[in-house]
């Protein structure tokens, strides 16, 4: 039986429902056979582009647990510099706009113009107050010579009491005190890339506010706001795995 | 041929499932969990478990992580096919780091 015959019956039989199969909405392109085909695809290759970023960040991760093992000393004593407070303060920040951003795909797919509006606005500046604490963070290395690179000094471990880092810090030998500088090469690599992650995200979620200002999304076409949703979380859980491997495991070592 | 079709028509079955939407009240939930997770987390921290600091904080962390996946970004609501990729993407993810941690943490083994 040939396919046009196919669909001429399936029309037959499903003839009640003409008027609504008939007239598909703009947006659905004409290779796919329903929205939902078309949803399942982009959100598989949004996944599937999500699964690359993964490898990636997970390279670093392993590099950091690699060099972790082999420097431990150094890599302890660098963790116990980093700012616990700030640190737990972003990851607060992140989690809430995570959640304002799951309200902001339900406001699209529950057609609330104001909603996605608003939750949109509060994922932004969220996403910029931690971009804001991270900045501090980086200014708190740069004034302590923690940046990698000409300015690095790593005196500070091994005369801990003379730069009061934190009371009680053991000294470290001068050649295991130079190896922090691969803990705070890996603390700028992790955090940094994922710093650009949130500042890609940032300028996608300036572009969708313009839209969704002016009433976009409402047409039932909101694959654009769910695939960010899910970038959005995905940054989410980079950071969810960062701060306690930076931060929170070395703390009693 | 109608009758096969609406056999192999995904939609024919049950229309409602098109797009599965997730309340804020599980949204909210979830938020709260994940709350709980880092203030656990940072608590755990505090305690001094020796080598087993850094596999609680992990376990935290993955338990997290899940819950972003399964809640945040749908995955528990998704068809099979969806569930397959992300499970056979993090079984690639765990093969490559396992495997590539377990050469480099058994090169010097008792040389600790």
């Amino acid at each position: 039986m040939s396919d046009s015959h196919a669909i001429a019956s399936i029309e037959v039989g499903h003839g009640e429902h003409a008027a609504g199969h008939g007239e598909h909405p703009a947006y659905l392109r004409h290779h796919f056979v329903s929205m939902e085909q078309q949803n399942e695809t982009t959100s598989f290759g949004m996944w599937l582009f999500l699964l690359t970023e993964i490898m990636f960040f997970g390279g670093l991760f392993t590099a950091y647990l690699i060099y972790r093992n082999w420097y431990f000393p150094a890599f302890v004593a660098a963790s116990h510099t980093l700012n616990l407070l700030e640190g737990s303060l972003n990851t607060l920040v992140l989690i809430t706009s995570s959640f304002t951003m799951a309200m902001g795909v339900w406001c699209a797919e529950t057609k609330r113009s104001k909603g996605l509006v608003w939750s949109l606005i509060a994922t932004l500046i969220l996403g910029l107050g931690f971009l804001g604490i991270k900045a501090d963070e980086y200014h708190e290395k740069y004034v302590l010579h923690h940046i990698p690179g000409t300015t690095f000094n790593a005196q500070g471990f091994v005369h801990p009491s003379a730069e009061a880092l934190k009371d009680g810090e053991k000294a470290l030998a001068p050649d295991m005190a130079a190896r922090t500088e691969v803990y705070f090469s890996l603390y700028f690599a992790m955090t940094g890339m994922h710093a650009l992650h949130m500042i890609i995200g940032i300028v996608l979620l300036c572009g969708m506010l313009w839209k969704a200002s002016r009433g976009g999304y409402m047409n039932g076409h909101i694959a654009f706001v769910e695939n960010f949703g899910l970038y959005w979380h995905f940054v989410d859980i980079v950071w969810i795995f960062l701060f306690p491997l930076l931060y929170l495991i070395s703390r009693h070592q | 041929m109608s009758e096969s079709y609406k056999d192999h028509d995904v939609n024919a079955g049950h229309p409602e499932d098109e797009q599965h939407i997730v309340s804020p009240k599980v949204y909210f939930i979830i938020f709260l969990a994940l709350l709980l997770g880092t203030a656990l987390t940072i608590g755990a921290s505090f305690l001094e478990m020796g080598p087993w600091n850094p596999v609680v904080a992990i376990a935290i962390a993955c338990i997290k992580a899940t819950l972003v996946v399964l809640f945040f970004m749908h995955i528990k609501y998704s068809s099979k096919l969806m569930k397959l990729t992300v499970g056979a993407g993090i079984f690639t993810f765990l093969i490559l780091v396992g495997m590539s941690l377990s050469d480099y943490m058994s090169r010097a083994w008792g040389q600790w």
